[in-house]
């Protein structure tokens, strides 16, 4: 029997175990190579394509690397001016109250020009779904000191490090936004193995049910690489990710259920 | 015992050579190719039998350009 596994044998339609889902576009993704932001992309269109709500989702492209992500998905999106796409769901969530809304952000776009739309919408718990990609870094302009940036890193315009005495603190936005009474679900995942793949498929896909269930506002943070802005090789960017976001930035649930994880 | 054999397809073209799914592979089936596509990318290819069509490297490809097939022996 073994002899006969050729290579003709296995590659047949009905042998596929993976394949990428049809709500990516064929287009190449503009980003760089290893980026986090194609995962997440591939695993929203995975939930969406899994959940059957294609025609019913709406989402909401941001500022920043990913602003050309209604290129690459196959639903309906809507590109936001920079950090409102919270104030923008808001508008399409209350006009179409039976869609699905999603916003697509990073921590450029969420934390820093968009921290008003983000904690208001937050507070008032509106009922969207709200992805948020940290790689701790303006990606897009150059690797400029974004809010998240963390202490004694590198960017281009923190040559000498990050110093908090004179560039602030870094932005724990997720842990602040879980503290506000409108938020129902807020989790803190990544995506540079398979098992954390996993994990935040795992809770983009509930974050999309508790909006089928009115339940209020999802909140899932993607903590991300930047190969480039870091100038490092993408395997080395996710074990400086690994070494120095996570104990920053540490994963796993931070709100479920409406009511904060001990 | 029930034998898995898998094997992969790669979309050349597409592959921007992060090398992450190689860090994925458990049973190290694949590595970059010497060889580069029309981009000027090493792109990744399966080197050995290995494969047991496990997903990893596809789950992990930012780029989404592996097919995995999977069969019982």
């Amino acid at each position: 029997m073994e002899e006969n596994i050729t290579k003709e044998n296995i590659r047949k339609k009905e042998n596929i175990v993976y394949k990428k889902t049809n709500l990516m576009t064929d287009k190449v993704l503009s980003y760089c190579p290893g980026c986090g932001h194609g995962t997440t992309h591939r695993i929203i269109m995975e939930v969406v394509d899994e959940m059957g709500i294609q025609s019913e989702t709406l989402g909401i492209a941001p500022v920043g690397c990913s602003v050309l992500a209604y290129e690459f998905m196959n639903i309906d999106m809507q590109e936001a001016a920079h950090g409102r796409a919270p104030a923008m769901a808001t508008a399409m969530k209350r006009l179409m109250p039976e869609k699905y809304i999603f916003s697509y952000q990073g921590d450029g776009d969420l934390a820093a020009i968009g921290t008003a739309e983000t904690i208001h919408a937050c507070n008032r718990g509106e009922n969207i779904t709200i992805i948020f990609v940290n790689n701790g870094i303006y990606g897009m302009t150059g690797g400029q000191m974004a809010p998240t940036t963390l202490p004694g890193m590198k960017s281009s315009t923190s040559p000498y490090g990050r110093d908090i005495v004179t560039m602030g603190n870094p932005l724990k936005i997720t842990e602040l936004i879980a503290q506000l009474p409108g938020t129902y679900f807020v989790t803190r995942q990544a995506v540079h193995t398979p098992a954390n793949v996993r994990k935040t498929k795992k809770a983009i896909r509930k974050a999309f049910e508790n909006q089928k269930l009115k339940k209020g506002l999802s909140f899932v943070e993607v903590v991300s690489n930047c190969s480039s802005g870091w100038k490092m090789t993408p395997v080395q960017a996710n074990k400086w990710m690994v070494e120095n976001m996570f104990p920053f930035y540490p994963l796993g649930d931070i709100k479920v259920d409406r009511e904060l994880v001990k | 015992m029930a034998k898995v054999k898998g094997d992969i397809v790669v979309d050349i073209e597409r592959c921007k050579g992060c090398e992450v799914c190689i860090a994925a592979c458990p049973v190290n089936a694949i590595e970059m190719s010497k060889k580069v596509n029309s981009k000027g990318y090493h792109y990744m290819e399966k080197v050995n039998d290995n494969c047991t069509g496990c997903t990893n490297c596809a789950i992990v490809c930012p780029d989404g350009v592996i097919t995995v097939y999977r069969v019982k022996i």
